[in-house]
This record gives C-alpha cells, sequence and structure tokens, in this order.
C-alpha cells in the first residue's frame, strides 16, 4: 500500500482550518469555563447547606451527562422548546457548560485541600468573605490546579471530537470530510490523529511548567 | 512603661470547650501596655488555643475579650450585646497582629507582598507609603535583600522573619506569637528570637506562646503558666523561674533544666 499523503498536502487547508478551530473553541471554552468555574465553586463551598446542595446538583448535572448527549441536547433537543442556535453557539455552549463542572469540581477539590493555616493568617489580618478569597485563596487554588486544568483541557480537545456531529467543521470533521471525499481514510485519520498528538503535547508541556509552579507554592506553604 | 490603666489585653472568665473536653477554664488575664507576658505550660494545656482566643480565630465558648477596652466579637446594641459581622470582627482583628508556628505566610506573594499586602487591601493604605514602611521592616528584620523572593526559596527562620515583619506592618497593638520557632531547625531558631527580642526592648506589648524558656526569662516582663486550661501561675519572669510558687510549675521547669 502506498500512502497518498500527496492527497493530504492538497487539503492542508481544510486539515489547518479544522486544528484552528478545535484550538479556539477549545481555548475559549476553557477559559470561560474557568471564570464560571470560579462563580460556581463559591456556592459549592458555602456554608450554607442549601446553598452547597443547589451548586453540587447543577455541577454534578453537568459532569454526569455524555459529552455527546449533551451536544444533541444542545443542538438537537433545544429547538423544540423555542431555543435554535447555530452550531457554533451551540458547540462554545456545549464545552462550556460540560467543562464549567469538571473546572468547578476541580477547583472545589484543591481548594479542600489547602492548607488551612494560609486562609487562617489571612482571617488573622482581617480578611473576610470575597476579599479573602479573592486576595488568599483564589490565587493558591488557581496554581494547584494549573496541572489538573492542563489534563482537563486534553480530555476536552478529545472531547470536542465529537462536535463532527453536528457539522462543525473541527479536525475530526475535517479529517473525515477528506477521507470520504478521496477515500483516503487511513492517511486522513493518521494526519488528524498526529495533530491531536501534538496539540495535547503542547498543552502537556504547559502542564509541566505549572507543576513547578505548583510545587514552588507548595514548598512555600511552609511544611 | 507608660501608665496605662486600660489593659491592652484582657480576659475575663474565657471558657473553651472541643467536644465537650473543656481547654480553658475561666481564664482572667489583663496584659498591660509594653509588657512582654509569656505563656509557658506542657503541651495540651491551652497555650495556643488562649491565644487564639484573643482575636476570636476562636471563639470562646463564654467570657469576654477587651483590646483597650473594647470589647471582641460582641457590639453594645440597644442594652445589649449583638455579635459582630464577620466585616466588623476583621477590622478588630487587623489590631492584633499574629506570627504563627507554621508561618503562614502567602506563598504566592513574594516577601515583601506579604508585608504589604493586608495594609494596602485591609486598612486602605496607599501603595507608596505600604511598601517604603514594608521595605524598613524587612531590612528591620534583617531581610532586606529577600524584598522580591517567594517564601518557597526562604529558609524557616527567613520565613518566620518576614511573617514578623508582615504582623508588624499592621501597626498591632498587641503582637501574637503562637510557638514561633517550634517549627524551626534548631540552628535557625536564634535568629527570630533575637528578633522577638528587638521588640520587646522596645516595648511592644506582646503576648508569647513558647517552649523557648531562655527566651522567656530574658525577654518576658510576667510570665503565666498555664496547665489544664488554668492558670496556675502569674508572676514576674525572675520570680517565676528561680521560685515558682506552685508544685507544677516547679515540675514543669524540671524538664528544662
Amino acid at each position: 500500500m502506498t500512502l497518498r499523503l500527496d492527497v493530504i498536502w492538497k487539503e492542508w487547508l481544510q486539515f489547518a482550518l479544522g486544528l484552528g478551530n478545535t484550538v479556539w473553541l477549545c481555548a475559549v471554552s476553557m477559559l470561560l469555563s474557568l471564570l464560571l468555574g470560579v462563580l460556581f465553586v463559591v456556592p459549592l463551598m458555602s456554608r450554607r447547606r442549601a446553598v452547597r446542595a443547589v451548586a453540587r446538583t447543577a455541577v454534578d448535572s453537568g459532569r454526569c451527562i455524555p459529552f455527546l448527549l449533551l451536544t444533541y441536547l444542545v443542538y438537537y433537543a433545544l429547538p423544540s422548546l423555542g431555543l435554535s442556535l447555530d452550531k457554533w453557539t451551540a458547540a462554545l455552549i456545549t464545552l462550556v457548560i460540560y467543562n464549567t463542572a469538571y473546572m468547578a469540581e476541580i477547583l472545589r477539590s484543591a481548594w479542600v485541600h489547602l492548607p488551612p493555616g494560609q486562609t487562617e493568617a489571612g482571617r488573622a489580618f482581617g480578611y473576610t468573605g470575597i476579599r479573602l478569597f479573592r486576595r488568599i485563596i483564589l490565587p493558591q487554588v488557581l496554581i494547584a490546579v494549573g496541572p489538573v486544568v492542563g489534563n482537563q483541557l486534553i480530555q476536552l480537545i478529545k472531547d470536542s471530537a465529537f462536535l463532527s456531529i453536528i457539522t462543525l467543521p473541527e479536525l475530526t470533521y475535517a479529517a473525515n470530510s477528506v477521507q470520504s471525499f478521496y477515500f483516503v481514510p487511513f492517511e486522513s485519520f493518521l494526519v488528524a490523529t498526529l495533530l491531536y498528538w501534538g496539540l495535547c503535547g503542547g498543552v502537556e508541556y504547559l502542564v509541566q511548567r505549572g507543576e513547578r509552579l505548583a510545587a514552588m507554592v507548595r514548598r512555600g506553604h511552609g511544611h | 512603661m507608660a501608665t496605662d490603666p486600660v489593659p491592652a489585653v484582657e480576659l475575663r472568665g474565657l471558657v473553651k470547650q472541643f467536644g465537650g473536653h473543656e481547654v480553658l477554664v475561666s481564664i482572667d488575664l489583663a496584659v498591660m501596655p509594653g509588657e512582654t507576658v509569656c505563656i509557658v505550660g506542657p503541651s495540651g494545656s491551652g497555650k495556643s488555643t488562649l491565644l487564639r482566643c484573643i482575636n476570636w480565630l476562636e471563639r470562646p465558648d463564654r467570657g469576654s475579650v477587651f483590646l483597650h477596652g473594647v470589647r471582641v466579637g460582641y457590639r453594645r446594641s440597644d442594652g445589649g450585646n449583638v455579635l459582630m459581622s464577620d466585616p466588623e470582627l476583621a477590622m478588630l482583628r487587623t489590631r492584633v497582629g499574629m506570627v504563627f508556628q507554621h508561618f503562614n505566610l502567602w506563598p504566592h506573594m513574594t516577601a515583601l507582598g506579604n508585608v504589604i499586602e493586608s495594609p494596602i487591601h485591609v486598612l486602605g493604605r496607599p501603595r507608596g507609603e505600604a511598601v517604603a514602611e514594608g521595605e524598613r521592616l524587612l531590612e528591620k528584620v534583617g531581610l532586606a535583600d529577600k524584598r522580591d523572593v517567594y517564601p518557597a526559596f526562604l529558609s524557616g527562620g527567613q520565613m518566620q522573619r518576614v511573617a514578623i515583619a508582615r504582623a508588624l506592618a499592621m501597626r498591632p497593638e498587641v503582637l501574637l506569637f503562637d510557638e514561633a520557632t517550634s517549627a524551626l531547625d534548631p540552628e535557625l531558631v536564634g535568629e527570630v528570637l533575637a528578633v522577638m527580642k528587638d521588640l520587646a526592648r522596645e516595648g511592644r506589648t506582646m503576648i508569647v506562646v513558647t517552649h523557648e524558656m531562655k527566651f522567656a526569662r530574658e525577654a518576658a516582663s510576667r510570665v503565666v503558666f498555664l496547665d489544664n486550661g488554668r492558670i496556675v501561675e502569674i508572676a514576674p519572669a525572675e520570680v517565676f523561674f528561680e521560685k515558682p510558687a506552685s508544685e507544677r510549675a516547679r515540675q514543669f521547669l524540671e524538664r528544662y533544666r
């Protein structure tokens, strides 16, 4: 068998656009999810049990639905409720909902595992409420979650392949359309796989940098 | 010593329980401005809890705490006492500086960042002023050259000295030291005690929970001996170490000879 790489080369633009779409969709939804996760983690850690329960239910609902099914729900089911979204909006919303649930849980876990001393020092120095969260707790949490967020981003990049089901031209969709047009499934999917590997490799590199920062902060906790 | 008739810190009938066990049993103590009071006693005698009740990091179950005559935790309202809101309590806490056993520096800030953080963000001081004072305080604890270094790259002794500078930056009325040298390697204890001795000599009001008897003997104006949640003895340092009144204190001191 001879590899028809000439075909891939001829369609490089499709792959490039697909990769570009995968990258920006994942990057934007990651940032939005992190932001929303920060908003969600506050009620998740509330002293009030009822507030906690509501936030917990919301987060678990997002986490415990298959990504593909969520995509179907947002794109195909919402129109029956009178809410029609174009595929880009639907894709972004799906990624954000799904990922926010994970982010909130990741942030909560990191918060719970912070050593209590720094927060207590914050209280002793006059911090309370939002200011305590913003100045003392959140920065430590964000540094601590760096590597985990990176791993979640890798997960997200892979999950985003499901978006091809709503014909969103991301990387997997591009690979699929090239292979079905030229009948080159091996070459096309191989190239897509390599591109995913490269992308995740880049994230993995950032994860390792983040791990160093997190380790520094752990040393700084003084134990 | 300035003869201010109002104690800097006064505890009246302080009781603290953990799970039905009385950790502090009716503590009465008055610390005058300028005094250095060392609290000593066996492990588990309630020393740290007592300290943490002063700024209400632990909420006492009964009794009252006064800072220069102002009651901590409650305010008067229509003839009754109402529990303070979190922000009210927080503002009162800024008047008390605290140094912890494990330093508890904020690891995401440099040494200077730790020192200027609360003056700027809690007290609302202008940044320039806070930085100038922060640099002066780091110099005072001998760490001017560590200004931009993160806690992870400081030794335990250096971290604790930054923590002392951080407490001083609040210009507190009282400084609380909670076993400030217990977590340090023996060779690093001296540098921290030296700073604390300087502060005592300057006439700062200090309440120091410690196992360093030599420090207590040299720096304390009075020593409080705590055992099983009770104050067994309060005496001037030289009296406590030369002629302790109680048998318990004698037994305790025996172990440090």
